[in-house]
C-alpha cells in the first residue's frame, strides 16, 4: 500500500454525504460499579450517522458525553462496566466483540483523538514513531514506507518542517503541535469514523479554531464520518451537521444544526446558550450560568433529571420523565421535554423572569443600588 | 537594526522576541537536560574505572591477590605495595581490586535478578490489576514483612554451608538470596509508577489505535517506568554490596581465599588494632562506591523529574 492511498482515505467509496448509515447506536446504556453504588454514565441513547457527516454532541462536564463515545468504541474498562444496547458499525452488531475483534476496528475503522494533547502522546517515544507504530501494525508497511507516510501525515496536518518534527519529541513541540501530531496518529491509519473528544479544550481559542478548521478540511477529504464531543456550543456551530445535546446521560434535544439553534426547545439547550457570553453585550453584563450543579448519576433526581434547575420547571417535571420524541412541526427535531421554550407555559414563566430581573435593575429609591454580586451567584460546574 | 527604537518597545512587542526564543529553546534545554553535572560524571568514572580495573586485574601490573608475602604482613603502604599488606602478607590492593569483581558481581548480579523478576511483576500487576494484582502484590508484602537480612542469611546458610561447596557455588547462591530480597522491594516501586502511566491518556489513546496489550506494556509503560526503577535499582546496588559484607561478617559472603570487600573487611577486623589500614582501605573504596551509585540514583531521578514536570 502506497503512502498516497493512505493519505487519500484508502478505499473510501466518493458519493454525497448521507448516502449510507455507518454507525448506528440504539439505546445503549452504560454504568458503571463505584462503591457508591451504579453510575448512570449513559442512559438510552440512540442515533445514526452517515459517512461525511459530523455529529456534535454537546454537555456540560459529567453528561455523560465522553462515557457514550467510548463506550459506541467499547474502550471502557469490562471489568467495572456494564453495557446494553446495541452498535452497528457499517450494518454489523460490533456491541459483542471481543478486544481482539474491537482491535481490528480501532485505529483500522474508527479512531479516536483525546481531549488533553499534553497527555496523549507518549513523552518517551519520538512523534514520528508514534505515527508509524499503527501504521505498521495495521497496514503492513515496510519502515520506510511508514516513515514516507507519517511524514506526509504531519505535513497533512500542517505541522511546519515535517521532516525534522519527525525525530522530535512531544516535549519539543506547543500544545497546539502536540495536538495535530495527535490527530495525524488518530488518521493514520484512514479510519471512517473518528471520535473527537473534546479536541479543543485544552487548547487557546486562537489555536481552537486551526485545530477545527484542520479537522473539518480532513474529514472532507477523506469522507470520514466524525462525532465531536465538546462542551461548548460554539465549537459544533458551525462544523457539526446535527448536534445532540446530552444531559445526565441522556439525550435531550437532537436536530440539524441550524434547526436547533433557530428553535431550541429545550430549556438546557437554551440555558447552555445563553451562558456564552455575546460579543455586543454592554461591558460589565453578568454571565448567565445556569444555577445549580449537574445531577448525581447514582441517585438521579425523579422525573426530569434538569427539573432542579430549570427556570421553567413545572409540578409535572419532578414526577415524570420526559421521552425524547420529534417535534409535530420539525420530524428531524426531537425534545425530551414537557413544556418545551415556546409554550404558553414557558413564555408566561419567561416575561415574568425578564419583568422582575428588570426591576430589581432599575434605580428605584428603595432599591438604590443594584443587588451586590454573591458568591453563590457564581457559575458552577462549568458551562 | 533596532538603534531607531525604543529598546522598551522593542521588549513588548509579541511577534519578535519569543520567535527567537522559540528557535533557542529547544536545544539549550535539551542539552541541560541530558547532563548529569560533575558529580554525576565523577561518579560514574569511579564505578567505570572500577569495573574496568576489575575486568582488567590479571593483566594488571600487581601481585597475586592470593599470593602472600611475609614481609609486608600487617605493614602499611610501601612501594610495591601501595596499600600494604594484611594479615598473612597479602598485596591489599591487589585484593580490592580482584575483590571489586566479586563485590560486583553481587551488587550488579543481585539487581539485575531483582530487576527483571521484580519489574515483570510490578508491570504486569500495575498494568492488570485485577486478580493477577491481588494475588501477587500481598505476596510481596507479606516478603516485604520479613526482615530482608534475614532472609538473605538464611536463604544462603541453608543453600550454600557445608562440605563441597566451592567459591562459584557460594557466590551464585548469594546473588540468588540478595536477588531474592529485592524483587518485592523493586517490584513495589515499578507497580506503582506502571499505576500512575497506564491511568495517562496515550495508553487509552495507544488502545484505541488498536495496540495489543503486551505492546502497549512494553512499547508505552515501560519506557516511561524505566527512569524510577533504574534509579531505585543503583540505589539497590550499594545496599547489595553492602549486604555482602554482613553476610561476610556471619561467615556466608562470598567464599575465602576469593576476596570481595565484604570478606576483606570481616577478615581484617580482627586486626583493627594492629592494622588498620586494611578495614580503612577497603572501606573507604567501599564508602565511595556505595556514594557514587546513590549521587548516580538521584542524578537519574533528578533528570527524569525534571522531565516529567516539563510535560
Amino acid at each position: 500500500m502506497s503512502s498516497n492511498s493512505v493519505l487519500d482515505g484508502a478505499g473510501s467509496p466518493s458519493g454525497t454525504p448521507g448516502a449510507a448509515t455507518l454507525l448506528e447506536v440504539r439505546d445503549i446504556t452504560t454504568q458503571f460499579r463505584t462503591e457508591r453504588g451504579l453510575v448512570n454514565a449513559v442512559n438510552g441513547v440512540s442515533f445514526s450517522l452517515e459517512r461525511g457527516r459530523t455529529l456534535g454532541i454537546v454537555g456540560e462536564s459529567g453528561s455523560g458525553k465522553s462515557v457514550l463515545s467510548r463506550s459506541i468504541m467499547g474502550l471502557l474498562p469490562r471489568s467495572t462496566t456494564i453495557r446494553s444496547g446495541q452498535v452497528f458499525f457499517e450494518g454489523t452488531e460490533i456491541s459483542g466483540l471481543n478486544d481482539s475483534q474491537y482491535r481490528k476496528l480501532w485505529g483500522d475503522e474508527m479512531a479516536m483523538i483525546f481531549q488533553d494533547p499534553m497527555t496523549a502522546l507518549n513523552p518517551v517515544m519520538k512523534i514520528g514513531n508514534q505515527i508509524t507504530e499503527s501504521l505498521r501494525f495495521h497496514l503492513d508497511m515496510s519502515k520506510s514506507d511508514a516513515r514516507d507516510t507519517a511524514v506526509a501525515l504531519l505535513k497533512a496536518v500542517k505541522i511546519p518542517e515535517a521532516d525534522k518534527r519527525f525525530s522530535s519529541y512531544p516535549h519539543e513541540m506547543s500544545g497546539g503541535m502536540r495536538q495535530r501530531v495527535v490527530i495525524a496518529v488518530a488518521l493514520a491509519c484512514g479510519p471512517k469514523l473518528l471520535f473527537a473528544d473534546e479536541p479543543t479544550t485544552a487548547l487557546d481559542v486562537t489555536v481552537q479554531a486551526q485545530i477545527l478548521d484542520l479537522l473539518a478540511e480532513q474529514q472532507r477529504e477523506r469522507f470520514m464520518a466524525m462525532i465531536l464531543v465538546t462542551h461548548d456550543l460554539g465549537v459544533v456551530a458551525g462544523r457539526a451537521d446535527e448536534i445532540a445535546v446530552m444531559y445526565a446521560g441522556r439525550v435531550v434535544e437532537q436536530a440539524p444544526t441550524d434547526v436547533l439553534f433557530r428553535e431550541m426547545k429545550m430549556p438546557y439547550t437554551e440555558a447552555l446558550l445563553a451562558a456564552i457570553p455575546k460579543m455586543d453585550d454592554p461591558s460589565h453584563t453578568r454571565l448567565s450560568a445556569i444555577g445549580g450543579r449537574p445531577p448525581d448519576l447514582v441517585n438521579p433526581p425523579r422525573g426530569c433529571a434538569f427539573s432542579p434547575r430549570c427556570p421553567y420547571v413545572q409540578p409535572r417535571c419532578h414526577e415524570e420523565v420526559p421521552a425524547l420524541t420529534p417535534s409535530e412541526t420539525t420530524p428531524s427535531h426531537s425534545f425530551a421535554c414537557f413544556y418545551p421554550v415556546g409554550s404558553p407555559e414557558t413564555e408566561a414563566i419567561r416575561l415574568d423572569i425578564a419583568a422582575r430581573r428588570l426591576m430589581s435593575t432599575a434605580p428605584t429609591p428603595a432599591q438604590p443600588s443594584p443587588p451586590p454580586f454573591r458568591p453563590d451567584d457564581a457559575p458552577t460546574g462549568g458551562v | 537594526m533596532h538603534t531607531s527604537r525604543d529598546t522598551s518597545i522593542t521588549q513588548l512587542d509579541p511577534s519578535s522576541l519569543p520567535t527567537i526564543e522559540a528557535i533557542e529553546a529547544p536545544s539549550s534545554g535539551h542539552q541541560d537536560a541530558d547532563s548529569l553535572g560533575v558529580g554525576g560524571w565523577i561518579s560514574i568514572v569511579w564505578i567505570g574505572g572500577l569495573a574496568l580495573l576489575a575486568v582488567l586485574a590479571p593483566v594488571l601490573p600487581i601481585p597475586d591477590p592470593n599470593e602472600s608475602f611475609p614481609e609486608i604482613a600487617r605493614m602499611g603502604p610501601s612501594s610495591g605495595h601501595l596499600l600494604g599488606g594484611d594479615a598473612i602478607g597479602r598485596d591489599v590492593l591487589a585484593r580490592i581490586i580482584w575483590g571489586t569483581r566479586s563485590s560486583f558481581i553481587v551488587g550488579f548480579g543481585a539487581v539485575a535478578f531483582g530487576l527483571i523478576l521484580g519489574g515483570m511483576l510490578g508491570l504486569i500487576t500495575g498494568f492488570f490489576r485485577g486478580r493477577i494484582d491481588s494475588v501477587i502484590t500481598p505476596l510481596m508484602n507479606v516478603m516485604l514483612a520479613i526482615p530482608q537480612f534475614v532472609l538473605a542469611l538464611s536463604l544462603v546458610t541453608v543453600l550454600a554451608t557445608g562440605e563441597g561447596v566451592d567459591s562459584t557455588r557460594r557466590l551464585s547462591v548469594v546473588v540468588l538470596g540478595l536477588g531474592l530480597v529485592s524483587i518485592p522491594l523493586l517490584g513495589r516501586i515499578t507497580r506503582a509508577n506502571t499505576l500512575v502511566w497506564s491511568e495517562r491518556e496515550f495508553v487509552l489513546a495507544s488502545r484505541a489505535m488498536g495496540a495489543k496489550n503486551w505492546r502497549i506494556m512494553v512499547r508505552e509503560v515501560l519506557p516511561n517506568v524505566v527512569p524510577a526503577m533504574l534509579s531505585i535499582a543503583l540505589l539497590g546496588v550499594g545496599i547489595a554490596i553492602v549486604a555482602e559484607g554482613g553476610l561476610s561478617l556471619f561467615g556466608v559472603g562470598v567464599q575465602l581465599p576469593t576476596p570481595s570487600w565484604g570478606n576483606m573487611i570481616a577478615e581484617g577486623r580482627d586486626q583493627m588494632r594492629r592494622a588498620p589500614h586494611i578495614v580503612i582501605f577497603t572501606s573507604i573504596v567501599l564508602f565511595l562506591t556505595v556514594m557514587a551509585l546513590n549521587y548516580l540514583g538521584d542524578a537519574v531521578s533528578r533528570r527524569f523529574g525534571v522531565r516529567e514536570s516539563v510535560l
